[in-house]
């Protein structure tokens, strides 16, 4: 029997078994000689009922697809609904007037609550250790020194093992540096001076007709997918700068090179630097502006001398957020930036990055035990590792600054 | 020649001019739709402390802020009348509010000193303004306007910590600090007293009483003690509206007004 | 000494040339900081523009289709049909061979070099949806091959050396006489909106990869919804502050800002290799992005759920409802426009999230859409990737078309939160 239909069926049991616990108790709640005689209201001893089905059902059906996959079906399926069905028809025994139906139902409800939010923790705990076992695996053939250290990445490895460079090579340097070439620096060089001065002219100089029509204009750009700016970086700006390059008598200026990848990833980043920025300004006091005003400074000066000053941390917790996430960021690097683990400072190369290898190494024809694709994971992890250390280094920026002036 | 030097030019023209510093005529505000101030016209002099009082809303905050014309800076205000600085417009196209603001000074109600060190707080108009050739001349206008403030002696061993570490008294002295280092004609104090305890009003009030002769000081206060205390000239304003404006001896025990009567006595406020 | 001092200081004479001079300086630089600040945003605003002009450049053409006219005959013999007219039986029958001929005849020789040869699906289409065309005669529009498609775009020029070009000289004359005839004319492209993806460009259409994206979403909805919702309700109604639900908090913060691509390794290391559920399928890619989405929508409804007063907990505490009634009566349904608006600016995000669903093999080449939740199926941006990769400049074209879809998708998507954020938000 299908597990789709199996749910269904559990969840109609349930719902059939909150109207049966309803009924007896309107039953009994109309015979009852004052409302204060019955507990609960009907309403409660319902979906006591309908829990005593739904928990035992769907926990042995979850534990029959986690386990025992394919399996006896029929067999699986009548155990799931016998055992819904045995909770039910012990729950409806014990409905009666005295019965504490809401006290067990809210029970039940804050259980599932904790439950829900306790998923967040599972989901951090599941990236790390599937990170983790994985990149163990990785690291029992290709030692930590040489991934962390190495300089030479190749992970082509041959099909036959008498093949030339049949081993691979799997030295990440130039992959780190290709991520921070393009994240770290084209792209913030570029993000970070347009978000700044775009809030700053948004929240100090624009009419409010102007700023209502501009920010969301600002969001549409933070609002196209990822994959859309890749297309546009590829088909459009990379040849740009390759000729740029040429005209600058670079000749070896590539299709696919750093700067293009790195300067459309900076445009995708400036609604969120101007976020932040905008934010960060905002928490600024507004006697501190008009303190510098008063004292006859110009708006440019109270923006210089003042507010910026005041609105530092914000402003460096979001640039951290943001190179976190332009580290992050896959499709632009995998469509314009190229393959080639080049280590050079020429913008106009083409360079990779970590995220465009995971994607490399994992698409297309691949067997899963190979050090080619456990590498991925390995990338994963230091990836996860770094953006996890700015995230939580900016969110404490960002909230001793909002503490600072709450 | 120096800036002294042409300065002491200045100050002979000043002093030898009898005139009031300020002047009023027929100033409204409008906040959006509301009209907040009805008409007002009033002389401000060097010699003496003007204080505003009235109850809350009655519009005295609102015409403080339209003789350094920072009701430039809310959205939505719109100020008619004429209001003139030694004889200049404040309005006129060719006055410059930057200027105009270096000029007429302002002290707030809670005390809002930068986020930067004493130093800093105190030096940031003399540096906006040009108004130091030399590192040495900006110490000295720092000291000095600290000495002039009363807190020269409390915070001269730690000029480079922050001014927000000060109590809530020594910041709003900071800020008067901060308002004369660029040598202003007048000073507009906007309830400066109501964010701190009786101890730091009282030597604020003794520091207001000090700066008077060499400044023309204007207070907005709720608190009619304090007007009492530091002014000579008392406007009651009320709805929007100037009700009465005379010396401040005369308004405190002989007000001509039913209405400031009544607010004198407590019967409303 | 402070007498002393005070008077030591001499008053500002403003007219001062050097001051005079000094003022117009920084009125000068306000100016400039105040025009920088402008190109800034004119920068950013121009390259939006510029993204959007270049689609609209390239794809609009996407929507448009060169069709050939050809005049067919639906004989039974040529077809291989018996007098059998089940569905099967007409499904499986030889439309190629009727349609190569029928080609030949109506365009001539050089027709199949005109012709898709994928048109002869449309007659297929055409007899399923109506049995008597059987042994009719009827005039169809079929495509033209994505070449001359292109060509007569005006997006080839054959340039100076005919042997170069993309398209053959013959097919170039072919289409002139054709032309000529009146048998060709560009017409609205159905094919687009109603075809999976195909090898060939003329035939490739973003139905299936649309209905990826739907089934994909659902299951994102369907998990990320109720979860987030409880796990906001939880963390802002009743968590007890200690370090655990300071943990619950860090970690929801962290994932929101944990590169999505991480999340496609989650899919791939647990849903697929550990729990061996399907590749490519709608639900593995829903549940990845479901996890994505999560802390978006519990941060969301958080703001939202802490936006509703005290007082209304109080008043409704106040009249006995135990504290989940308060909740779930009073502020959940106060709070749920928020909720709602965060919600569909997660989804919208995931909508466009194209890397983690690489990971778990939403690649798949698929000619028929998606059936349901466990078939191989690919999502928009996937088939955007992966026609941008592809050669065959035809794609190029359906690449800017599709994501002129996508975009018009999300944008439609974000103007139903904006509306429902403007409706219903209340200041309280």
């Amino acid at each position: 029997m299908d597990a789709t239909f199996l749910l269904l069926l559990a969840c109609g049991l349930a719902l059939f078994g909150y109207v049966l616990g309803r009924q007896r108790a309107a039953a009994f709640t109309a015979r009852a000689p004052s409302w204060r005689a019955v507990h609960s209201r009907p309403g409660f001893h319902g979906s006591f009922v309908a829990l005593a089905v739904a928990i035992p059902a769907l926990l042995l059906l979850g534990i029959w697809a986690a386990v025992g996959r394919p399996g006896p079906s029929a067999v699986g399926a009548a155990i799931v609904l016998l055992a819904g069905l045995a909770g039910g028809a012990l729950a409806l025994r014990r409905l009666e007037p005295s019965f504490r139906a809401r006290t067990w139902v809210e029970r039940a409800t804050m259980l599932v609550l904790l439950a829900a939010s306790v998923l967040a923790i599972v989901t951090t705990v599941g990236i790390v250790l599937s990170l983790i076992v994985e990149s163990i695996r990785f690291f029992e053939r290709v030692p930590v020194t040489e991934f962390l250290f190495g300089t030479r990445w190749s992970p082509q490895t041959a099909i036959r093992a008498d093949q030339v460079g049949s081993s691979g090579a799997f030295g990440a340097v130039p992959l780190f540096w290709g991520t921070i070439f393009i994240g770290a620096i084209i792209a913030m060089a570029v993000a970070v001076p347009l978000g700044l001065l775009s809030a700053i002219y948004l929240s100090q100089y624009a009419s409010g007709i102007a700023r209502r029509i501009l920010k969301p204009v600002l969001e549409v750009l933070a609002g196209v997918p990822t994959v859309v700016y890749g297309y546009f970086a590829a088909l459009t700006v990379a040849p740009a700068v390759r000729q740029l390059g040429l005209s600058l008598g670079i000749e070896d200026a590539s299709a696919e090179s750093a700067l293009a990848a790195g300067l459309v990833m900076g445009i995708m980043i400036i609604p969120f630097v101007s976020s932040m920025a905008d934010d960060a300004i905002n928490a600024v006091p507004q006697a501190m502006r008009d303190g510098s005003l008063a004292m006859g400074a110009t708006s440019s000066e109270t923006v210089r001398l003042v507010i910026i000053p005041a609105a530092l941390p914000g402003i460096v917790g979001g640039i951290l957020l943001a190179v976190s996430r332009a580290i992050g960021e896959t499709m632009i690097v995998v469509m314009a930036a190229g393959l080639a683990a080049n280590l050079t400072l020429n913008p106009f190369k083409s360079v990779t990055t970590v995220t465009a290898q995971i994607v490399q190494l994992l698409t297309g024809d691949q067997e899963f035990d190979s050090a080619k694709t456990l590498s991925a994971f390995a990338l994963g992890l230091v990836l996860f590792l770094i953006t996890l250390v700015l995230n939580i280094w900016a969110l404490r920026i960002v909230k001793r600054y909002r503490e600072a002036y709450e | 020649m120096s800036i002294d030097t042409l300065a002491r030019v200045a100050q002979n023209q000043r002093s030898v001019d009898a005139r009031p510093l300020m002047t009023a005529r027929d100033v409204h505000v409008w906040y959006g739709p509301k009209h907040a101030l009805k008409g007002v016209s009033l002389d401000i002099t060097r010699e003496n402390v003007t204080a505003f009082i009235g109850p809350s809303g009655c519009g005295k905050s609102t015409f403080l802020r339209c003789f350094n014309r920072m009701n430039d800076t809310v959205a939505g205000a719109r100020v008619e009348g004429r209001i003139e600085l030694d004889g200049q417009d404040i309005h006129a196209p060719e006055m410059d509010v930057v200027q105009l603001r270096a000029r007429v000074g302002m002290v707030f109600q809670k005390p809002n000193p930068f986020p930067k060190s004493i130093y800093e707080n105190v030096a940031y108009g003399p540096r906006i303004h040009g108004l130091a050739a030399s590192q040495g001349e900006l110490d000295h206008i720092v000291e000095h306007s600290l000495q002039r403030a009363g807190l020269w002696d409390e915070v001269k061993d730690r000029l480079q910590d922050s001014g927000t570490a000060l109590s809530g008294g020594q910041q709003q002295r900071l800020c008067i600090a901060r308002a004369i280092a660029v040598d202003p004609e007048v000073v507009l104090m906007d309830e400066p007293c109501s964010a701190l305890d009786p101890i730091a009003t009282a030597k604020v009030e003794e520091l207001i009483e000090e700066l008077r002769g060499r400044y023309a000081i204007v207070i907005v206060t709720h608190n009619m003690q304090q007007a009492a205390r530091v002014s000579q000239k008392t406007a009651f304003f009320h709805l929007g509206e100037m009700v009465e404006y005379g010396d401040t001896s005369q308004i405190f025990t002989n007000p001509r007004e039913a209405r400031t009567r009544d607010y004198i006595t407590g019967r409303y406020g | 000494m402070t007498a002393v001092a005070a008077a030591s200081r001499q008053p500002t004479d403003w007219g001062h040339p050097r001051l005079a001079q000094r003022l117009r300086r920084r009125h000068r630089s306000e100016r400039l900081f105040r025009a920088i600040g402008l190109s800034a945003l004119v920068v950013a605003v121009g390259f939006l523009a510029l993204l959007l002009g270049t689609m609209l450049k390239d794809g609009v053409s996407g929507f448009v289709q060169t069709q050939a006219r050809i005049d067919t005959t639906l004989d039974p013999a040529t077809l291989e049909l018996s007098a059998d007219r089940s569905p099967e039986a007409l499904a499986s029958a030889n439309y190629l061979a009727v349609y190569l001929r029928d080609v030949r005849e109506s365009l001539g020789q050089d027709g199949v070099r005109i012709a898709s040869i994928n048109g002869w699906t449309e007659l297929r289409r055409r007899v399923l949806e109506d049995p008597g065309l059987v042994g009719q005669r009827l005039t169809l529009w079929v495509p033209v091959r994505s070449e001359v498609d292109q060509y007569a775009k005006g997006r080839i020029d054959v340039g100076a050396d005919p042997t170069l070009a993309p398209i053959r000289p013959e097919q170039v004359r072919a289409y002139a006489r054709l032309e000529a005839e009146g048998r060709i004319r560009k017409a609205f492209n159905r094919t687009f909106l109603s075809a999976a993806d195909s090898t060939s460009p003329e035939s490739a259409g973003i139905r299936g990869a649309f209905v990826g994206s739907l089934l994909t979403i659902l299951v994102t909805l369907a998990l990320a919804f109720p979860v987030g919702v409880l796990a906001a309700i939880y963390l802002e109604e009743f968590a007890p502050k200690n370090r655990w639900t300071d943990l619950i908090e860090v970690s929801i913060n962290n994932l929101a800002a944990v590169p999505s691509i991480i999340f496609g390794l989650l899919g791939l290391a647990v849903f697929l290799n550990t729990m061996g559920l399907p590749r490519s399928a709608p639900l593995v890619g829903g549940m990845t992005l479901a996890l994505m989405t999560l802390p978006v929508i519990v941060i969301a409804a958080r703001a939202a759920i802490k936006a509703v007063p005290p007082s209304i907990r109080e008043a409704a505490l106040g009249i006995g409802a135990s504290r989940l009634q308060t909740v779930f009566q009073h502020v959940a349904p106060l709070a749920l426009p928020g909720i709602l608006t965060g919600t569909i600016i997660g989804v919208a995000r995931a909508l466009g999230e194209t890397a983690p669903l690489l990971m778990v093999g939403m690649r798949a080449f698929i000619v028929d859409a998606p059936r349901g939740f466990t078939d191989p199926a690919t999502v928009l941006p996937v088939q955007i990737f992966l026609w941008s990769d592809d050669v065959n400049r035809g794609f190029v074209e359906k690449t800017s078309a599709a994501i002129l879809v996508l975009l018009a998708f999300l944008l439609a998507i974000n103007a139903v939160a904006v509306y429902l954020r403007n409706r219903y938000e209340r200041k309280w």
